[in-house]
């Protein structure tokens, strides 16, 4: 799972060599881009910690993770992540309204940075059941549960899901959108995966 | 079970810090300590008190993040585990358990119980690594090596560096971090080019970030969460002997 997880596998071979090639280059905290993030992070923690609410952060990534848990898991339906995509905008304005964020943003906060950790699980959370919902296939490691053959194995629907997929932020409150790449197989014909 | 915790609690690295009192009450025994230390720090933070800072990540006892001296012992009363391998029925209904912080003048407390061990990464940063060129991983079979030198290479891999070590010896000494990862390299091929000069280079960072010298008590092994074993303060101490007179006779 580390393999899979740290870019190992993933990453190849072009880009270690391409970044062996270009080294660390110099960069200057003068540089707009600095500035703007540095007034974007310091103004969402202004807004964490001024919430004052009565719920502490732990509440929330938990009552999430159930979510996420319970309908956006290795077997999924439309119906429960239909469901999900309901609860967690809901979920999401609790947070920003309930959550209690002690201590302030001078001095090492773990409350803080856990707080703006589920904040960005909250939108996270809900791009995941979005593209579940979207993959009316089983594919992978994932089963959803309509996409499913006579025997119960897992059924692919390469007609339209022969395709890799990334969604594209656009703004907080604004739907992502998404973009495919197509994959072509030249030489070896798709089939079922079958274990037996 | 119910338990009386002293705590140690510091706002800041300029702040004196002191022992502050807390009741745990209801603790399960399958819970782990740092599980523990989250319940209590999610009824401060409901009574509208700041919560406990202390370091952790993985829990599962690999990433050397946690650390905490339990009742005198970093890591605890349990053997080769790391803190967050620690659980409560190690421990009785009704016990007083005092918490505190790594001590050493190079690991500052930066809050509560969490300290600074950037001083580890600096003296990695001189050389704990190898130097060799990027691209494709070599064949694994390209370069051969003695079975004894790679079990060996492998126990001083073990060391997840979270300063355990330090906070035992009595002389605040990082001498078993230090071999661990000179052994690792040392024993290898791949590592012997660069050897000599690894061992000078990393042992003058140590000395400056303001660790002790070893006086071999021991302290450092028994509590290390990987089980380090001393030989390995001893072989660096043989390399450091050839190296500095291979350093002087350039």
């Amino acid at each position: 799972m580390q393999g899979l997880a740290d870019g190992y596998f993933v990453i190849p071979y072009t880009i270690a060599d391409y970044l062996a090639r270009v080294g660390p280059a110099r960069t200057d905290v003068q540089h707009p881009a600095f500035d703007d993030v540095k007034r974007e992070v310091m103004g969402r923690n202004a807004m964490l910690l001024n919430v004052n609410g009565r719920r502490t952060v732990d509440s929330f990534h938990r009552e999430l993770g159930q979510i996420v848990w319970d309908s956006c898991g290795m077997a999924r339906n439309r119906q429960g992540l239909e469901r999900a995509l309901q609860e967690i905008p809901v979920l999401r304005e609790r947070f920003w309204k309930e959550v209690r964020v002690p201590g302030n943003g001078e001095e090492l906060n773990q409350s803080l940075e856990k707080a703006g950790r589920v904040a960005d699980f909250m939108e996270l959370a809900e791009l995941m059941c979005r593209d579940a919902l979207y993959r009316e296939e089983s594919c992978g490691g994932h089963f959803r549960e309509e996409s499913q053959t006579e025997e119960g194995e897992a059924k692919r629907d390469d007609e339209r899901f022969t395709h890799v997929a990334a969604w594209e932020w656009t703004g907080p409150d604004s739907e992502p959108r998404l973009h495919k790449e197509p994959l072509t197989f030249e030489h070896v014909p798709l089939s079922q995966r079958s274990y037996k | 079970m119910d338990l009386i915790l002293h705590v140690w609690r510091q706002a800041g690295p300029t702040d004196r810090g002191q022992f502050v009192r807390y009741e745990a009450k209801g603790i399960s025994e399958h819970a782990s300590f740092l599980e523990m230390l989250d319940i209590l720090n999610e009824d401060l933070i409901e009574k509208g008190e700041e919560p406990i800072a202390f370091d952790s990540d993985c829990r599962e006892g690999i990433c050397g993040m946690c650390g905490l001296v339990i009742n005198r012992f970093p890591h605890g009363p349990q053997h080769g585990a790391a803190t967050c391998q620690l659980h409560m029925r190690h421990f009785q209904d009704g016990d007083q358990i005092w918490i505190e912080p790594w001590r050493a003048k190079a690991f500052p407390v930066l809050k509560d119980l969490v300290v600074d061990r950037g001083a580890f990464d600096r003296i990695l940063q001189v050389g704990g690594f190898i130097s060799v060129r990027t691209g494709a991983a070599p064949d694994a079979n390209a370069i051969p090596i003695r079975k004894e030198h790679a079990d060996l290479s492998m126990d001083a891999a073990s060391c997840i560096g979270c300063g355990a070590c330090v906070a035992a010896c009595p002389n605040a000494s990082a001498m078993l971090f230090v071999s661990a990862k000179v052994g690792q390299l040392g024993l290898l091929p791949q590592g012997r080019p660069e050897h000599r000069e690894r061992v000078l280079r990393m042992i003058a960072q140590h000395d400056e970030e303001g660790f002790g010298t070893c006086t071999n008590h021991g302290e450092c092994h028994a509590v290390c969460p990987k089980e380090i074993s001393l030989d390995f303060i001893a072989r660096m101490n043989r390399d450091l002997f050839g190296s500095a007179l291979a350093a002087s006779s350039l």
